[in-house]
């Protein structure tokens, strides 16, 4: 792992965006003295406050509190001494990249930063050490550090870190310190204290949403109601006149803005603004034509094969029963709390941007990019999301506009907010995916073969087309490849042909595996009732020879109390490996009259690691509560081309009276099955969807095969 | 000029009696901590008390609200003295992003204002309206019983 090494110091002046307070508008303000920085990641003030710099972002998922932990364990400091502050987009640029990558994905923040920042600790602790050393004229080794203080055991002596920062910082960085064993860790492990928290309850102004500076205007955008069309013409004079209206502009091909005093009086011109569009790349394009494209797609005889084991074609060729079906999941909407939102300056010095991104760098290139300036003339301003579940990371369509509309106002702020309404129809969707599987059984029902195909709208070739590999987008089968297709079976293949439409999608939380992984369990639940066998009993035989699987599967089938349910009630069972960390659950359900019930969904998961076990609670509840919300709701559809969905009366979200009780049981490996951290963001959200359907099926004897569940009739 | 009551104090507002009350607190009074999430009163972020009621302060307007005492987030309490709901909902952890928190807290303290013991009946019927993306229902639910013990 790269340890990215600190080039230069510099002293922040405490803007730490949370204990005092976020200071939006200071983008000046890093004055650089060379004072306090011991390192890239850590500053230290001589009042003993230890600011540590996280380079990704948070967006609720908690790494304001989670990335310094893995700091602080190795630094030895007061854990109530400490403050979070994001590391600075353009010094990352100008630095050469001290605090690596700042992308804010696939569950990536803590398992693939924990060994650089654990190291990061260490680097500072023994500056502070060796600095302490000297000043005493004893060795480093006679000397520790633990709660903010070197101590010299043999005479004594103390001094605080806030006394020796200055001095430590000018000592060389030393190299590939050694590292606690986990067995050491005191604060990893543990619930700390949420640096991030009272802000949020004290609503103090976080959120790009609330940045507020000098001269800010406001603007309100109306993009193209066909995604992808384009403005034909627009009567900028039909709205001039109304209160507040300083600018009617076109944004990009695409869209037009009005700037106003106000963000009301912009959305009010705007929204009377005659615009003329040209949607005829949607003409007809609908959930129903969409589904045709897709079904050919299924029967591509040159779909791309993505892994194979022995000859499933012969395998199904000699089965004497076949189940030959088709799965749909529909496209899904972020809905993030926080509308896309932005605020922009452009000069001919620089651009800034106050923005709530999952990618500092990735809006610094896209600005770069479409305004044609050098990467180093771009000051991203992270903030707090409002929610990200990937609708910020490469989808960077909100920031390109909020610049584009700032560019047509030079020299003066303006803050970009859509308006719901354009929020859900202007998404990078979740994609719209279709699964056929086939399944051959000999006459005694043991399973002989198995076959997948998958078609659908590809997120490589939507927003990172250098990804595909000569034209194939393997992650459009996750959860089915040699890495992550967990079951040992004899015959088996799956295989891809993607169709693109004009419906631009985009990472979701759990991405592929969001499909992919309810159509995987979904459909073992069918082999198994063929087999007649017990689910939670296939799974164990077929996870045989992967003792961490079955170790997070018992785990979820002891908390659930597996096969005993109440009387009335039923259970399903699923299991999914998400970003290295395993993840079961077990809904358990009624169906009354056609009204379905989930009472309580029990969730076993491993993530190897466990940084802080309440937040790693919270996002496994946050994955159920949105993967529960999706099946039992969630669907955007098509219709002439336009986006149908506008609102949350029409894209319905899970509401309080129909949370069930989430029972979580952390089931850490520790390492016993390998070194690699696993990520919980997201993988609490894949197991829910087949756990829920697969409870469905003993309650009504209904196999539901598209998504959501209310399009169907539960009525047995 | 009409004076709108927030937060104990008065305000001169010179705006027309149709806007939200929503955009005068944040554009207006620059009071940031309510939010905008739907502008339809669907998702419960922008709630703020008019005479100790939970309202949608995206729809009711500067008219709707003529004479009322309007309590924001910023008027619930402080770091220093939180209300109750503030003191529950940190020692809980509810928020994750916190968008919807603001709401999520107001709507919470105008529940235990009516019915100081709430059940968890009471809680589904008076919590929701307020949606939370990040999915923090169920601790919301423990932090309103929470709070309740701290009333």
């Amino acid at each position: 792992m790269n340890t990215p090494a600190p080039t230069r110091r510099q002293f922040l002046f405490g803007i730490s965006a949370v204990a005092g307070g976020l200071l939006v508008g200071l983008p000046e303000s890093r004055a650089q003295t060379g004072h306090g920085e011991v390192t890239a990641w850590v500053v230290i003030t001589p009042d003993d406050t230890v600011t540590i710099r996280v380079a990704r972002s948070d967006m609720g998922q908690g790494i304001f509190t989670a990335l310094p932990m893995l700091v602080a364990e190795e630094l030895e400091c007061d854990w109530a001494k400490v403050r979070a502050e994001y590391a600075d987009t353009n010094e990352n640029l100008t630095r050469d990249k001290p605090w690596g990558d700042m992308v804010t994905s696939t569950s990536i923040s803590v398992r693939a930063s924990q060994e650089y920042l654990r190291q990061a600790g260490a680097q500072a602790r023994e500056m502070l050490i060796a600095e302490a050393a000297a000043r005493w004229n004893v060795t480093p080794v006679s000397c520790r550090a633990r709660g903010g203080i070197v101590s010299h055991a043999a005479s004594g002596r103390a001094l605080r870190f806030g006394a020796l920062a200055a001095a430590a910082a000018r000592r060389p960085i030393p190299e590939n310190v050694p590292l606690k064993a986990p067995s050491d860790w005191r604060l990893i492990g543990t619930s700390a204290a949420r640096i991030e928290a009272a802000p949020k309850v004290f609503a103090e102004p976080i959120f790009a949403t609330d940045v507020d500076l000098p001269g800010m205007l406001h603007a309100a955008v109306k993009n193209c109601p066909t995604i992808g069309g384009s403005v034909v013409a627009f009567d900028h004079a039909a709205v001039a006149g109304l209160p507040g209206v300083r600018h009617v502009v076109q944004v990009g091909k695409d869209a037009v803005a009005v700037v106003a005093d106000s963000w009301r009086q912009a959305n009010a011109a705007v929204e009377a603004l005659p615009v003329t569009w040209d949607e005829s790349i949607g003409t007809g394009v609908s959930n129903a034509t969409l589904r045709t494209l897709f079904r050919e797609g299924l029967a591509d005889p040159a779909a791309a094969i993505g892994h194979r084991i022995d000859d499933v074609g012969a395998s199904l060729g000699g089965a004497a029963q076949i189940i030959d079906v088709e799965y749909e999941a529909p496209f899904l909407a972020h809905a993030t709390m926080e509308p896309q939102v932005c605020t922009a300056k452009v000069t001919a010095e620089r651009i800034d941007l106050w923005a709530p991104t999952q990618n500092g760098e990735g809006t610094t290139n896209t600005i770069a990019r479409v305004m044609q300036r050098d990467a180093a003339q771009i000051f991203v301003h992270k903030l707090q999301l409002g929610g990200g579940f990937g609708r910020r990371g490469l989808a960077q369509d909100w920031a390109r506009q909020s610049v584009q509309i700032a560019a047509q106002v030079p020299g003066v702020p303006v803050r970009m907010l859509w308006s719901r309404e354009e929020d859900f129809t202007h998404d990078y969707y979740r994609p719209m995916v279709l699964a056929r599987q086939t399944a051959g059984f000999d006459a005694q029902g043991r399973l002989l073969g198995w076959k997948v195909r998958i078609s659908g709208s590809s997120i490589a070739a939507s927003l990172a087309p250098f990804w595909l590999k000569e034209g194939v987008d393997n992650a459009l089968m996750d959860g089915f490849v040699e890495e992550d297709m967990p079951y040992a079976v004899a015959s088996f293949e799956v295989g891809v042909a993607r169709r693109d439409s004009h419906i631009p999608v985009g990472f979701w939380r759990g991405v592929n595996l969001s499909q992919n992984g309810w159509f995987r369990e979904a459909f073992l639940d069918e082999i198994a009732a063929m087999r007649k066998i017990d689910p939670y009993l296939l799974r164990r035989e077929l996870l045989s020879e992967n003792p961490r699987a079955l170790a997070t599967l018992d785990a979820a089938a002891k908390l659930a109390g597996w096969g005993k349910p109440p009387a009335g009630r039923h259970q399903g069972i699923a299991i999914v490996e998400g970003d290295n960390a395993w993840c079961a659950q077990i809904a358990e359900i009624s169906v009354t009259d056609g009204r379905l019930k989930v009472h309580r969904i029990s969730c076993a998961v491993d993530p190897n690691f466990v940084v802080h076990p309440d937040i790693t609670v919270q996002q496994i509840e946050g994955g159920i509560v949105q993967g529960l919300a999706a099946a039992l709701y969630g669907e955007v559809t098509v219709e002439d081309g336009r986006v149908q969905q506008t609102n949350f009366h029409n894209y319905r979200y899970l509401r309080m009276e129909e949370m069930p009780v989430i029972d979580v049981a952390l089931v850490p490996s520790l390492g016993r099955y390998g070194d690699r951290w696993g990520g919980v963001g997201e993988t609490g959200l894949p197991p829910l969807a087949p756990a829920l359907t697969n409870a469905i099926h003993p309650a009504t004897g209904k196999r539901l095969r598209s998504l959501p569940i209310s399009n169907h009739d539960l009525r047995v | 000029m009409p004076v709108l009551k927030v937060n104990g104090s008065p305000h001169e507002i010179d705006l027309p009696d149709d806007t939200p009350l929503l955009w005068a607190l944040r554009d207006t009074l620059g009071l940031l901590g309510t939010r905008y999430g739907c502008g339809a009163a669907l998702c419960g972020c922008c709630t703020v008390h008019a005479d100790g009621k939970a309202l949608r302060s995206c729809v009711a307007t500067l008219a709707d609200v003529a004479g009322a005492e309007i309590l924001t987030i910023e008027g619930l309490g402080t770091a220093a003295t939180p209300h109750p709901v503030q003191a529950a909902w940190l020692e809980i952890d509810v928020a994750q992003c916190g968008y919807c928190q603001s709401g999520q807290m107001m709507q919470a303290a105008a529940l235990l204002r009516e019915i100081p013991k709430p059940s968890d009946a009471d809680i589904d019927a008076a919590m929701s309206g307020n949606l939370c993306r990040c999915g923090t229902y169920s601790r919301v639910r423990a932090a309103i019983h929470r709070a309740a013990e701290f009333i």
